[in-house]
């Protein structure tokens, strides 16, 4: 009885992830329509006869966007790791005086709605020459996560048993052989969880990238959408199947990193 | 979050440090208090050691972009300023300028709908979706991992499926609508409907985060209590409002708070799917703020930067509402 009326919730279950998953499919599936079937009236529902066309046409016209992106995320994680890492290490062994204020600080920084950020970094690159860089994206890309990278580091790191960095000291290990050879390698959960969601958030930054980097020569990927968006709105297949090739690091991420992700949501929300 | 461990840790190392030094300071009993207070001040300095690289970069980038940002909210920035490094103090001239703009109280007003309608939603589908998923049937982890997915998913990527799903003519939505005998809304041409068509995506978009978090709170409440809730003959929805609700409460508080400080700053959706438009009709004050300062024409920074700040102190007062319900709820 009750394993039936599981089954129904199950069921249920499938039919609500499915409308809220619908935009998704339809993404698939207009980016699968031929040209000439986009605006037909009902609109194909189910790529019967999918047409790659649009696939074709990202291959062609968008490959430099999705390698700007992809550079420019990995430089983000890169500064993220650098910056967020030992600070968490400090504020979860180390008891700094003065670290809940940190922690708050970082919290607020979090709340800084982007387009102030954009506007001081606009004026702040043009001083430095770091606008329409790769570079600047990078840096500025990087404060959408060191604050959660932080908070991550510092809860996973709290988690480290006290015995094995004291076996480090007395083996007479300084503070950064201890952090070297013992933290990190102990922290690999979480420097994969901050690793994936600072690319993430840097490969899907758009406001950024339309100000301070909008006279580059290379543009990130997000751009490349906008601009087929801006210019030949005929083509949704096209649209579609770059917005299709632009979710794969989501897609990547929920796979391979299912358990790390809703640990993402909650961290800065509730955990710290 | 750092409180609780912390006083033990820290501890440990400065016992860590003391333990050879001690035998030699059983002898000289003022020696050891030297060396105790000598060892606690080298683990602060290696403790700062480790905070310098988030120090320097916290104050580089994101308090001087704060403060080039409040800078420029005083001064006639214009053209020429880019190249001379110069712009005239004009001290409270933008804020006046925009304050008393006839666009103002409409930004205001499309914030505060957006924010409001967007946060009624998705704490209501998300609280509902928590419950639902609570229940733990056969296959339920991988269904709640699938909800994940519009929050993952580029801002820009959902904006324009949504744009492209509410197309006027060629839309599905306006097909759907049609095949249940309903007219087809202009979703993003009308500016009747642009708000709302803006609003309807951010909520898809916010769902999720709603879910997990109040999932998570779900959890974190006993087992016994619904247990007794029940042999007490509580129906199932007394229990939900009467029992679960309250206890929901703190994380509620979180959740929505959360989701305020974030909603104020939504850009990217607004942006791809109508610019702020037709005319100012779904224009928030991020858009308001983006429009004066990169929207194409000649840039008005002063002004943009004052929008950006009246933006930065709404969302200040929330947030530290936002840090005291966080406060609250860890001491409960």
């Amino acid at each position: 009885m009750t394993r039936r009326r599981n089954w129904r919730t199950t069921v249920v279950g499938v039919i609500l992830t499915a409308i809220m998953l619908f935009p998704v499919y339809w993404m698939i599936n207009v980016s699968l329509t031929p040209k000439d079937k986009l605006r037909a009236d009902p609109p194909p529902l189910f790529p019967w006869h999918p047409n790659f066309e649009g696939y074709a046409k990202v291959i062609h016209e968008q490959f430099p966007y999705l390698a700007t992106s992809f550079l420019v995320g990995i430089g983000t994680v890169i500064v993220v790791l650098v910056v967020a890492a030992p600070a968490g290490y400090a504020l979860a062994k180390l008891r700094p005086r003065g670290g809940a204020t940190l922690t708050f600080g970082l919290l607020v920084a979090q709340m800084i709605p982007g387009i102030i950020m954009a506007m001081g970094f606009y004026l702040i690159f043009h001083s430095w020459g770091l606008l329409n860089t790769l570079w600047g994206l990078i840096i500025a890309d990087s404060t959408l996560a060191v604050p959660f990278g932080v908070l991550i580091f510092t809860a996973f790191m709290i988690g480290i048993p006290d015995e094995i960095i004291q076996a480090a000291r007395i083996d007479g290990a300084g503070y950064w052989r201890t952090f070297r050879s013992i933290v990190l390698p102990v922290s690999r959960n979480s420097i994969v969880t901050v690793s994936l969601f600072a690319f993430l958030w840097s490969w899907s930054d758009f406001l950024f990238s339309s100000t301070l980097n909008r006279g580059g020569v290379l543009q990130t990927i997000t751009i490349g959408i906008y601009r087929y968006l801006g210019n030949n709105t005929q083509d949704w297949n096209a649209i579609m199947a770059t917005a299709v090739v632009a979710s794969i690091p989501a897609a990547f991420l929920l796979v391979i990193a299912q358990r790390y992700v809703a640990a993402g949501v909650t961290a800065g929300a509730v955990k710290d | 979050m750092t409180e609780g461990p912390l006083p033990r840790n820290g501890s440990d190392v400065i016992d860590g440090t003391t333990g050879e030094a001690a035998a030699q300071a059983a002898a000289s009993p003022p020696a050891r208090k030297e060396t105790a207070r000598s060892a606690a001040w080298k683990a602060q300095l290696a403790a700062w050691a480790f905070l310098t690289p988030m120090v320097i970069y916290m104050i580089a980038f994101y308090l001087w972009p704060l403060l080039r940002n409040l800078d420029l909210s005083f001064r006639d920035y214009t053209l020429g300023s880019f190249i001379t490094g110069n712009a005239k103090f004009n001290g409270f001239d933008n804020y006046v300028k925009i304050l008393t703009d006839p666009a103002f109280p409409t930004a205001l007003r499309n914030t505060f709908l957006f924010v409001a309608a967007s946060l009624l939603f998705q704490f209501s589908i998300g609280l509902a979706l928590a419950v639902f998923f609570h229940r733990n049937f056969p296959l339920s982890t991988t269904l709640r991992a699938l909800f994940l997915v519009p929050w993952l998913l580029p801002l820009l990527v959902s904006a324009s499926v949504w744009a492209w799903m509410m197309n006027s003519d060629s839309g599905v939505i306006n097909y759907f609508l049609q095949t249940i005998g309903l007219h087809p809304i202009y979703w993003l041409t009308s500016p009747t409907w642009s708000l709302t068509a803006v609003t309807v995506a951010n909520i898809w978009i916010g769902i999720p985060f709603n879910l997990v978090l109040l999932y998570a709170g779900l959890q974190a409440i006993p087992e016994e209590i619904h247990e007794a809730a029940a042999i007490d003959g509580a129906s199932k929805s007394q229990a939900f409002w009467r029992v679960t609700f309250p206890l929901l409460r703190p994380v509620s508080a979180i959740t929505l708070l959360l989701g305020l400080v974030y909603t104020l700053k939504v850009f990217d959706i607004i942006w791809v799917m109508s610019l702020g438009g037709p005319g100012n009709s779904s224009m928030t004050l991020a858009i308001w703020s983006y429009r004066l300062g990169f929207g194409g024409g000649s840039p008005q920074l002063g002004p943009a930067a004052a929008v950006g700040n009246v933006l930065i102190v709404i969302a200040f007062i929330f947030g530290i509402f936002y840090i005291r319900a966080q406060r609250r709820a860890l001491r409960s």
